[in-house]
């Protein structure tokens, strides 16, 4: 079970991180990801695998400061 | 002439700040100091403002401030009262050895001039400052010539060593040394470091230090960066003024001291202001190239430009002037002043022949009277070591 | 007025000293408050992204406009580093406003946790740009740390207040040797033309436009009075006349010869 965005999500293990965006909707275009409080860059996503316990953050930008 | 050194080449043993460019920025600045192309409006802009900018400092040294003496004045003392209230320090200086291996052609102590030289021992040395802690001063100054030899590193951090036992603050005006001197004689006691570049035209320089290691014009504009990474909590700037062009070398001097300050914010700055006077004993006398309205102008502007800095004004001034100096920009007043060597005990003459004329030979006591009666509050010493 | 007069940040020269935020806005405006503004420095925040979100803000920013990503969330240096490499990370260039604020009542600044963030995303690339209440030790520091401006505080955010700081910024600005960019508390462009005279290098204001009647037209004013704050700066302010003087008896008339 892996936290994305401060909730659980099930069935995600040993997916990659670019499945799992695809799942949730995700336009990769628009977001940047934290895994485990590390950035990963958009040329990994594909070759991330998650793991049981993963925390992931998906961020974008908005209108702010 | 003979075979003159070149007077910008450092010798082998004097220490090269590779990372500075101190020098060179104050330089570039000086010979862009056009004094006369300033004029009475520049004067005005520089007195109605609250923060005194390079630009502001150049204008009140130019000769377009000199009809606003008065008002300058003014503002003058006002900055004054605001850093440092009503208080005068109070202090005198010890020279200790009048040898010297430079000849610099405007000195009492040239190894050129025959005057008696001599060199206190540490017992003597004690004696001395004994005497001048006996009438109340907490505050001296060390001086020597410049002789490695007769005056080296271990005895002027002995004197410090002495002179922390009856003062609370010891300076030094000695010659410029390495970083690693500075903080030995840091270590012995020493408080600041003055250093006077006389001129920092260097080409004037030239002409005036044939020879000695004084010659080299660079070294000694770098005393005070190396004074201050030796570890020493302030250094005093200043020209002697009528040696070069005296608007320029005030200038540098300020400008040297406010780079200084902004690098090394904790440093604590301190001006001098002489004015070349009769060097005595040989007879000949020269009129000096300021006018006292012209030394007024200039001590002003330092006072402006660096309001929080500490201003000395020396006894080569008549009394009069130097009790009204202090009411405007003058914070610390030397008093029962010799510039010999030995002579501050009482019944005891000089043993070595003076730097220069005193024109104001007032005692400690005469000096804090006349201070109290102008309203200032003479102060011996506000510095406690912990 | 001279075309050399820019504003350097990172080595990129901007000739409009007017910085956007980009807070407080409904999304629709905020084109137009660019464009009357004419800023070309907009800041942006970074949230959690959920898949029902349709905007994308940089769809209402022209193009051409340096994006200024900032680190408000942050509560210390850490979270503030993480924040700003997901920025670069989002395409939003090496420009960042490290905001660090722990405190939720006035929302003033950590000028600790800034210098500490300031010295890592300086050391990777980032044109750091740090917000801070204005002291002098902390700028500093902060110059030390490779930092490409200072930006202190006005007021605190969104109190409208002006320069409650005046005299600490006018520190800044006389001894620090990087662009100071007042951020925070300027309610009224004659707020920020007065800082422009002071010397400082450009404004950066947000709730004083977003919460205007109109937006367009008070963004304009803002940019007029930018300008005429720095012409005035540049062109030297005159003299001040003296309320009276005193005339009691002269402190000069001891001189000699």
């Amino acid at each position: 079970m892996i936290t994305l965005n401060g909730r659980s999500v099930d069935d995600a293990d040993g997916l990659s991180l670019a499945e799992l965006l695809a799942r949730e909707n995700y336009v990769i275009s628009i977001i940047a990801v934290a895994c485990n409080e590390e950035v990963v860059p958009r040329a990994k996503y594909n070759c991330r695998r998650l793991a049981d316990g993963d925390v992931i953050d998906i961020v974008r930008m908005v209108a702010g400061g | 002439m003979l075979n003159r050194t070149d007077h910008m080449a450092y010798l082998p043993d004097m220490e090269i700040l590779k990372d500075s460019i101190i020098m060179e920025d104050v330089i570039t600045r000086m010979n862009a100091y056009e004094y006369h192309r300033y004029s009475a409006d520049d004067v005005r802009i520089a007195l109605h403002k609250d923060n005194c900018t390079p630009q502001d400092f150049a204008a009140l040294l130019s000769p377009a401030a000199l009809p606003f003496l008065e008002e300058i004045a003014r503002k003058a003392s006002a900055e004054t009262r605001k850093h440092f209230g009503n208080s005068i320090y109070l202090f005198t200086p010890l020279y200790l050895a009048n040898y010297c291996e430079n000849s610099c052609v405007y000195c009492g102590f040239s190894r050129r001039q025959k005057i008696r030289r001599a060199r206190l021992n540490t017992e003597e040395m004690e004696k001395e400052m004994q005497a001048i802690a006996q009438v109340g001063l907490e505050e001296i100054l060390l001086l020597t010539g410049e002789s490695r030899k007769m005056s080296d590193l271990q005895y002027i951090g002995e004197a410090c060593t002495i002179a922390r036992r009856y003062f609370k603050m010891v300076g030094l005006e000695v010659y410029p040394m390495n970083t690693q001197g500075y903080a030995y004689l840091r270590t012995c006691g020493a408080d600041y470091v003055t250093v006077f570049q006389e001129t920092y035209n260097s080409t004037t320089y030239e002409t005036l230090h044939p020879d000695g290691r004084k010659r080299v014009f660079p070294y000694r504009m770098n005393a005070q960066e190396r004074a201050l990474r030796g570890g020493m909590r302030g250094v005093g700037f200043g020209a002697l003024l009528g040696l070069g062009d005296f608007r320029k070398d005030a200038f540098a001097a300020g400008i040297h001291a406010w780079l200084l300050q902004r690098r090394y914010p904790q440093a604590e700055i301190s001006f001098s202001c002489p004015r070349l006077r009769p060097i005595g004993n040989d007879g000949k006398t020269d009129s000096p190239i300021l006018q006292e309205a012209e030394l007024l102008q200039v001590i002003m502007a330092y006072r402006l430009f660096m309001p929080f800095a500490g201003i000395t004004i020396s006894t080569r001034e008549r009394a009069c002037f130097r009790d009204n100096v202090t009411g405007i920009a003058a914070t610390k007043i030397s008093a029962g002043v010799s510039t010999g060597i030995g002579g501050h005990q009482e019944c005891q003459e000089d043993i070595g022949d003076g730097q220069f004329e005193i024109a104001d030979s007032r005692s400690v006591d005469e000096v804090y009277s006349a201070m109290k009666e102008r309203g200032l509050q003479p102060v011996m010493n506000d510095y406690v070591y912990v | 007025m001279s075309s050399n007069d820019s504003l350097i940040l990172g080595g990129r020269a901007f000739s409009s000293r007017f910085i956007l935020g980009s807070g407080k806005y409904s999304v629709d405006l905020i084109r137009s408050a660019i464009e009357h503004a004419g800023a070309q420095i907009i800041t942006l925040a970074v949230r959690r992204a959920n898949t029902n979100t349709a905007e994308n803000i940089l769809a209402h920013i022209p193009e051409g406009i340096t994006l200024l990503p900032n680190t408000s969330g942050a509560r210390n240096a850490e979270e503030a580093v993480r924040i700003a490499r997901l920025a670069r990370e989002l395409g939003c260039g090496d420009f960042v406003k490290i905001e660090v604020i722990r405190d939720m009542k006035y929302l003033l600044p950590d000028n600790a946790e800034t210098v500490k963030a300031t010295e890592i995303l300086a050391k990777e690339g980032f044109i750091v740009m740090p917000y801070m209440y204005p002291d002098l030790n902390t700028a500093r520091d902060l110059v030390n740390a490779g930092a490409a401006t200072i930006m202190p505080l006005g007021a605190p955010i969104g109190s409208n207040k002006g320069l409650c700081t005046r005299d600490f910024i006018q520190i800044l600005v006389d001894e620090i040797d990087l662009p100071i960019i007042v951020d925070a508390g300027i309610g009224r462009p004659s707020q920020a033309c007065e800082a422009m005279e002071m010397g400082v290098a450009a404004i950066m204001a947000n709730t004083a436009i977003a919460t205007a009647r109109d937006i367009p037209a008070m963004a304009c004013a803002f940019k007029k009075a930018i300008e005429a704050g720095r012409i005035a700066y540049l062109s030297g302010l005159g003299r001040v006349l003296d309320k009276g003087a005193d005339a009691s008896s002269p402190l000069t008339g001891f001189l000699s010869n």
